[in-house]
């Protein structure tokens, strides 16, 4: 199969392109930017006019529920809605049921997603037996099965001889370790920001230090044992400032944070918006700024989606009974294109956060469009906005604070490894009208 | 986005919180409250304003004393009331909270007077109410975790008017556990509503919320510096499970630093009031000699309590 | 042009007097009918005190169109049991602020009997109610409404506006 997409508005963050040029794809992979390979004969053209052609997006948090919560989502319509959504390559938590903590689970997971029109599937393993936070998993084993990293997704690990010894181990092979930074004591009960919101909405608090003393224990244990270390999702200014400062101590750490903590602070949870909860919870209006300048420096390496489809009935409880975290494969696109155009960002800076920045931190050579990478590639229509509806997500969980929300970018077209994963027939039709 | 608690007139369509009503609104409960204060002196102490309706006291969370409360003020307004005191072991068999709400509204209720453990509990039976179509059906919050219990809030404003004729030039000190208080949270956003020009919380900071000034209170940790020419003081309970233990080191140091005592009261104006929701620990947030004393009005407070719960059930279903 | 209200109120004193039981109570219903009872209640030396009703939480239209924002409460200040009851109001027109007044009475006692005395009975009743004393009958024409005004002086007039 080769495929020619022409006239596009070619954004490549890691080649540093922002220019008007064709792309042409042969046996999966980028076969030439520009011109035409010597006898290149196309079996498909896509038109790509007025649109912009980037790599695959590489989502570092998208939750696919298997195995074990096959109620809330299934492999096959999380897939369905990440192709939707532009991305081509997602890193899965290992809170699924049971945890990604042994090979035959995790090879599993590979094999179910090794289909054509999928995502890559780079699942994080489990750092101890259960995310209990006791025992190591057999990380090497697990490394072999697939595992780029290993976590705890939001279970926290509680003894910290337990914590250094995983991480002195993971740092024998020189795997990854990904944490977020949450004290298991502090806000044990919260539910919100511990400020102002919480207070008048009588909700249990979850104080910044919860993150920042967890966020210390991590950068200090990281230093001690040599450990690579990612902390994911972080919430707070504070946290930032904190990671900044452990890079100048020679500290290696990267960081990420999700869209929803990129545009929502608690003021969004309104009259108990059970959609507005997260772990970590969403903080201040001031915190929110930080992190969107942080992610706009680099300070933070990338953005994900944090995809955490929920059913129904779990998010329709009282605000501290509802299951925290939203579906958001279909809207990472779209909500990096909003900050983008809030913070008046060049297109390719912000698509970096999401392709070749998002790689970098996964440790793949993915999110490029360099010849002779594989042929996973984006297109969207920036000029286009659509408006966020359940019958609008692909995805399962139809659970996001942004339902309602009108957004920028359509995804036309999705190429995973060469192969069309998906094409928005609605944006086709209107876009033959447009030129016609 | 639309107060969910007001209809499209900006009527009161369900008592939820006190947070964000209009004083014109809160003014005119407490106004309609004043002749429901007479009925209980007649031989027939009931009046026909809601025959005919049927009212749910959904409790989800036991409470004898605000069930009571609000049977009577029902009864007296002629309605049909049915107790449901559901625990929580009930809806975790796997019967959601919305599920029970449902199979209550196909039996024609047309109130739902509801107490529940997690804060915003109502505002999510009012939220589903509005999007099933049944918007004549009325929610009453009878106190929803830490966040509100307006009709105690209102009763308190009422006692208050009817001491002190105005909310304009006083000063009124909550003393106790404001961290867990729904209580405290509803008087605070009453009072400031209402115009008292001072409102003060007392307490130890382990019962202080966060950022609590933000709600436009002063924050005292010294008692008798908090009680210092104070005309309303508004004790609140501490809960058993939370005299001993990380919150506080026992009820006898509460009691010697924050508890109400005579000797503490003599900080505050001479014709102050004490006020306390009920029920009292005596001897760990206020002494008997105050309880019992010249400045409580401790028993009033009940009975202003079913006026004005009468009040707020009757505007609603006149509505 | 409209009858004189202080004349109807002596008229109806004088046709009340004759045969009256010495332990008779008067309840006048806000708030026009509390005037005119008023009125009575000193014409007629009265050892009872008067008695006011707001029937308010009586009306059968409450659940059309809820509660006034100004409710009064109702003071009856002696022993309704076996006391005969003469209710007053200004106009009589439909008959049901009549009933809510009767049930409200009723629920502070089981009097020896009720009567009614009205100052207007314009017709268009839609009850079976009749009182025993009126002081003048005047046909006003549906849609307008006719109401007692108390003056600065305390001056009762009678006037006829728009419903």
């Amino acid at each position: 199969m080769k495929i020619h997409i022409k006239n596009g508005r070619l954004i490549d963050p890691s080649g540093g392109i922002d220019a008007q040029a064709d792309l042409f794809i042969a046996a999966g992979r980028i076969a030439a930017v520009g011109a035409a390979p010597d006898g290149f004969a196309a079996n498909r053209v896509i038109d790509a006019t007025g649109r912009v052609v980037c790599p695959g997006l590489v989502d570092l948090a998208a939750r696919l529920r298997e195995p074990g919560f096959e109620y809330k989502a299934t492999l096959e319509s999380e897939m369905a809605a990440a192709a939707a959504g532009g991305v081509t390559s997602l890193a899965c938590p290992p809170d699924t049921d049971p945890p990604l903590d042994e090979p035959g689970l995790v090879e599993m997971l590979k094999h179910r997603a090794r289909h054509p029109g999928f995502a890559h599937v780079y699942p994080v393993g489990a750092l101890t037996l259960g995310l209990a936070g006791e025992r190591l998993t057999e990380m090497a084993e697990l490394h072999e099965a697939g595992c780029i990293a290993f976590g705890q997704a939001h279970a926290p690990v509680v003894d910290t001889l337990v914590l250094m010894r995983a991480m002195q181990y993971a740092a024998t092979f020189d795997f990854p370790v990904w944490l977020q930074a949450q004290d298991p004591f502090l806000g044990r009960d919260g539910v919100a920001h511990d400020g102002e919101v919480a207070t008048r909405l009588g909700l249990p608090g979850i104080p910044v230090s919860a993150e920042t003393i967890a966020l210390s224990t991590l950068l200090q244990l990281a230093r001690d044992t040599g450990v690579r270390i990612h902390i994911t999702r972080i919430s707070s200014a504070a946290a930032l400032e904190m990671i900044v400062a452990a890079r100048a101590s020679g500290i290696a750490a990267t960081c990420d944070i999700s869209i929803n903590h990129l545009h929502l602070s608690d003021a969004d949870i309104g009259y108990f918006n059970p959609h507005a909860r997260f772990a970590p919870p969403l903080r201040d209006r001031r915190d929110c700024d930080a992190l969107r300048r942080g992610l706009a420096g680099g300070a933070i390496n990338a953005l994900c989606s944090d995809h955490a489809p929920v059913d129904d009935d779990a998010k329709q409880a009282p605000f501290g009974e509802a299951a925290p975290g939203a579906s958001g494969l279909e809207l990472l696109l779209p909500l990096t294109l909003k900050w983008a155009g809030e913070m008046k960002l060049p297109l390719g800076q912000a698509l970096a956060r999401i392709t070749s920045d998002a790689a970098r931190v996964l440790g793949l050579a993915a999110g490029t469009l360099a010849v002779g990478a594989v042929a996973d590639v984006c297109i969207f229509d920036l000029r286009g906005s659509f408006r966020v509806t359940r019958e609008s997500l692909r995805s399962q969980g139809k659970n996001t604070p942004f339902l309602g929300r009108e957004l920028p970018g359509r995804v036309c077209c999705t190429l995973i490894e060469g192969h069309v994963a998906f094409e928005n027939e609605v944006s086709e039709k209107t876009h033959a009208r447009l030129r016609g | 986005m639309r107060n969910p608690q007001l209809n499209r007139n900006g009527g009161l369509q369900h008592l939820l919180t006190i947070d964000g009503l209009p004083p014109e609104i809160l003014t005119a409960i407490l106004d309609t409250a004043a002749p429901f204060t007479e009925v209980a002196e007649r031989e027939v102490k009931k009046l026909p304003l809601l025959r005919g309706k049927s009212v749910f006291n959904l409790f989800f969370e036991s409470s004898t004393r605000t069930r009571t409360t609000f049977e009577i003020a029902a009864k007296r307004l002629s309605a049909d009331v049915i107790n449901l005191n559901i625990s929580t072991s009930s809806t975790s068999k796997g019967e959601t909270l919305l599920d029970t709400v449902d199979n209550l509204s196909a039996m024609q209720a047309d109130m739902f007077v509801v107490r529940h453990a997690s804060s915003g509990a109502p505002f999510l039976i009012a939220q589903h109410l509005a999007a099933m179509g049944l918007e004549h059906i009325h929610v009453i919050n009878a106190g929803d975790g830490r966040h509100a219990h307006p009709t105690q809030g209102l009763l308190d404003m009422y006692t208050i008017r009817h001491y002190k004729q105005s909310f304009a030039n006083l000063v009124v000190a909550i003393v106790g556990d404001v961290l867990h208080s729904r209580v405290a949270r509803s008087q605070i956003h009453a009072l400031i509503a209402l115009g008292v020009p001072e409102v003060r919380v007392i307490g130890p900071k382990t019962l202080i919320p966060t950022d609590v000034d933000k709600l436009g209170v002063r924050v005292f940790h010294d008692m008798r510096a908090g009680l210092r020419d104070v005309d309303v003081v508004m004790m609140l309970r501490l809960q058993n499970e939370r005299m001993q233990g990380a919150l506080l080191p026992s009820p006898q140091e509460f009691f010697k630093y924050y508890g109400l005592t005579a000797d503490k009261l003599e900080c505050a104006r001479p014709d102050a009031i004490v006020m306390h929701p009920g029920p009292m620990n005596r001897g760990v947030e206020i002494d008997s000699a105050v309880a019992d004393g010249p400045h409580a009005v401790i028993l009033p407070q009940v009975t202003f309590g079913i006026a004005v719960r009468m009040a707020v059930m009757s505007m609603l279903a006149g509505g | 042009m409209l009858p004189d209200a202080e004349r109807l109120c002596g008229a109806l004193a004088e046709s009340l007097r004759p045969g009256l039981p010495p332990d008779t109570a008067l309840v006048g219903i806000h708030t026009g009918g509390v005037w005119v009872a008023e009125r009575l209640h000193a014409a007629l030396g009265l050892k009872t005190p008067l008695g006011r009703l707001d029937v308010s939480f009586y009306r059968d239209d409450f659940s059309r169109s809820g509660l006034h924002p100004q409710i009064k409460s109702s003071d009856i200040p002696f022993e309704v049991n076996d006391r005969p009851i003469i209710i007053v109001d200004d106009v009589l027109y439909t008959g049901r602020t009549i009933r809510a007044a009767m049930n409200e009475i009723f629920d502070y006692g089981r009097p020896a009997r009720v009567d009614l005395a009205v100052l207007i009975d314009r017709g268009g009743r839609e009850l079976p109610i009749c009182p025993r004393w009126t002081a003048q009958a005047l046909q006003v024409e549906p849609g307008r409404n006719l109401q007692l005004e108390r003056g600065e002086a305390g001056i009762l007039t009678l006037r006829l506006i728009d419903a």
